[in-house]
């Protein structure tokens, strides 16, 4: 975590205004330089990992099985959208709401070990979702739900084309970044800290450590799916890949690379993974075996992650 | 769904057969993490690839050298064994004391260069790989027809499930590695060196996995993502087994086979599903019951 600093003594560079107008400005650029939609699935892809790290981060639980709840959003909100006829933000909270379900009945089975046990049980758990939505017909099994309708937002507005879907993502994922930034700064968030420091001493001090812990675990599953949801407005198909093994690890890596220790860890950790994927999309090397060298070389040479190494300066 | 009572005996025998010999690699497999996770804290995501080398080696060892089943069946797991030692010294063992996370991903990113670095060279393509002449054909029992490989899996499976048991609690080696995983700083104290004990159980566990890998060679098809849809039900059955205890994994891995055989039977679309099924059972029965130890 960045040391709380007296607000007195922040740099004037990092005041809230800066960075919003600074984020703007950046969106803006990164339109015009760069493929929209691959910009978009930068977002999405970042705010899984923000997610993910609001419980790796701040509770020190690592799940390896987020990708249940990206997947569930995706095809929740695919399934809303296209079958149902949901406008956009109806599709969004149903995901989000499906999402955080899924999240208190597998956190509350996984929580009932720690450790490491925890996260085997979060991925063996993920798999029974992965199995689940391959042998289910209305979901296209091994096809996925393809030809998803970007619905209009309210009824009203048409987010259709790029630009307008754009200005929507870029919207719903700062807010949700935003809102688990103060998360993390909230009385919740210090307790979820302390717990990582030391669980014992919250327990003696009479919090009910197993229920704030389930509670991280539903609010990350909602930001995880809501995740899912956005990616499968922007591509417009939800695919088995979404809910697959492949996702939760990349979630992991990029809070990992990034530097979990930092909230700004996986914005970079996603930004580099995305990149790396887009590069390396024409050539012949497989993606897993590089993304499986990074993992080798940050747990070995540099844990800190990027933004560690930036801090350390 | 049919009736379960109603199958035919042969049918019933058959799936149960099929059951015992999925419950030979849990139990091969889950006997090596099992092992190396009481010992190292160290959930070795690498494992199903130790398999798949195994049966790659195997298969290698037969294409371009000529080395029948037999010798491979010992040389691939030295090979992968030796192997696993040469990881633990250089990579693994930097990551003691710290967070088991770090030790879990590293074995993960070796697990995807390892597999997705072959599959680029091999392709996802199964090869096929014969079974030795002696072990081709099937027995009539009378009241089922088993076909031989099968049983020799499960007869192999069964007698190194006794002889690591054996080795962990009946010998001067498994009582040194039941003191160093009690009680490390104290066992080195007393001059055993514990951090090479250390690498020959991991090398341990990689030669079981890749034993496993060879028995699987002439059933399964031979390829370098072989070992990913294995590892995930490998982990329940340690979670179901208590992690750390080896009779745990074993009576989890046979008992996980064995309903998988029967779910076949009634519900095929859930066989898969079944070792998930017993794990939520089995972590909503026993909420609290401590990690066992060996």
């Amino acid at each position: 975590m960045a040391p709380a600093s007296a607000p007195g003594a922040r740099p004037r560079l990092l005041h809230p205004v800066f960075l919003l107008l600074g984020g703007l400005a950046a969106l803006l650029v990164a339109y015009h330089l760069l493929y929209p939609v691959f910009v978009m699935q930068v977002m999405c892809f970042a705010l899984l990992a923000v997610a993910f790290n609001l419980l790796l981060g701040h509770v020190g639980l690592l799940s390896l099985g987020h990708a249940a709840f990206f997947g569930t959003g995706a095809y929740v909100a695919g399934y809303a959208a296209k079958v149902w006829g949901f406008t956009a933000e109806g599709a969004l909270a149903l995901a989000v709401l499906a999402s955080v379900l899924l999240g208190i009945a597998i956190g509350g089975l996984a929580l009932r070990r720690s450790g490491i046990h925890f996260a085997m049980i979060t991925l063996a758990l993920a798999q029974v979702l992965y199995f689940i939505i391959f042998q289910t017909r209305a979901l296209g099994g091994e096809n996925g739900l393809q030809g998803i309708p970007r619905p209009r937002l309210l009824g009203l507005i048409d987010i259709s084309d790029n630009g307008a879907m754009y200005v929507f993502v870029s919207a719903v994922t700062g807010a949700a970044v935003w809102a688990i930034w103060r998360i993390g700064r909230s009385p919740f968030g210090v307790t979820l800290s302390a717990i990582r420091q030391n669980e014992a001493r919250m327990i003696a001090l009479g919090y009910n450590v197993q229920q704030i812990k389930l509670a991280a675990f539903a609010l990350s599953a909602g930001f995880a799916g809501l995740a899912g949801a956005l990616k499968v407005m922007v591509v417009q198909l939800a695919s088995l890949t979404d809910a697959s093994f492949f996702i939760s690890g990349e979630a992991v890596l990029m809070a990992l690379l990034g530097g979990m220790a930092f909230f700004a860890g996986p914005l970079i950790g996603a930004v580099v993974v995305i990149s790396l994927q887009l590069a390396l999309v024409a050539s012949p090397v497989p993606v897993p075996m590089i993304l499986g060298a990074l993992f080798v070389a940050v747990t070995l040479f540099f844990p800190r992650g990027i933004a560690g190494m930036i801090a350390r300066r | 769904m049919a009736d379960i009572l109603s199958m035919p005996l042969p049918v019933l025998m058959g799936q149960i057969t099929l059951g015992l010999v999925t419950g030979s690699f849990y139990a091969l497999l889950g006997l090596g993490l099992s092992i190396v996770f009481g010992l190292l804290h160290v959930i070795n995501f690498a494992h199903g690839a130790f398999y798949m080398l195994g049966a790659l080696a195997a298969w290698m060892l037969a294409q371009f050298l000529g080395i029948s089943y037999w010798p491979a069946l010992l040389l691939a797991p030295l090979l992968v064994g030796l192997m696993g030692v040469l990881l633990e010294k250089t990579m693994v063992k930097q990551l003691y004391g710290r967070d088991p996370l770090y030790s879990l991903l590293l074995t993960l990113g070796i697990a995807m260069m390892l597999e997705y670095g072959l599959l680029w060279k091999y392709g996802s393509a199964g090869m096929a790989f014969a079974p030795p002449p002696e072990l081709t054909g099937a027995l009539n029992l009378g009241f089922m027809i088993l076909p031989v490989y099968r049983g020799w899996i499960v007869l192999c499976s069964v007698v190194i499930c006794l002889a690591v048991w054996t080795l962990v609690h009946r010998t001067p080696l498994g009582r040194q590695m039941r003191a160093a995983t009690e009680k490390p700083e104290l066992t080195g104290l007393f001059g055993i060196n514990v951090p090479q004990l250390r690498s020959m159980t991991f090398g341990l566990g990689a030669a079981l996995a890749a034993l496993a890998g060879v028995l699987a060679a002439p059933i399964y098809q031979v390829s370098p993502i072989m070992g990913q849809s294995l590892l995930i039900p490998v982990f329940a059955v340690i979670v179901i087994g208590g992690m750390g205890s080896v009779h745990g994994t074993v009576l989890a891995a046979y008992g996980i086979g064995l309903a998988e055989g029967i779910t076949r039977i009634v519900f095929p679309e859930a066989a898969a599903l079944a070792v998930y099924v017993v794990m939520v059972a089995v972590l909503l029965l026993r909420p609290d019951h401590r990690q066992r130890r060996f």
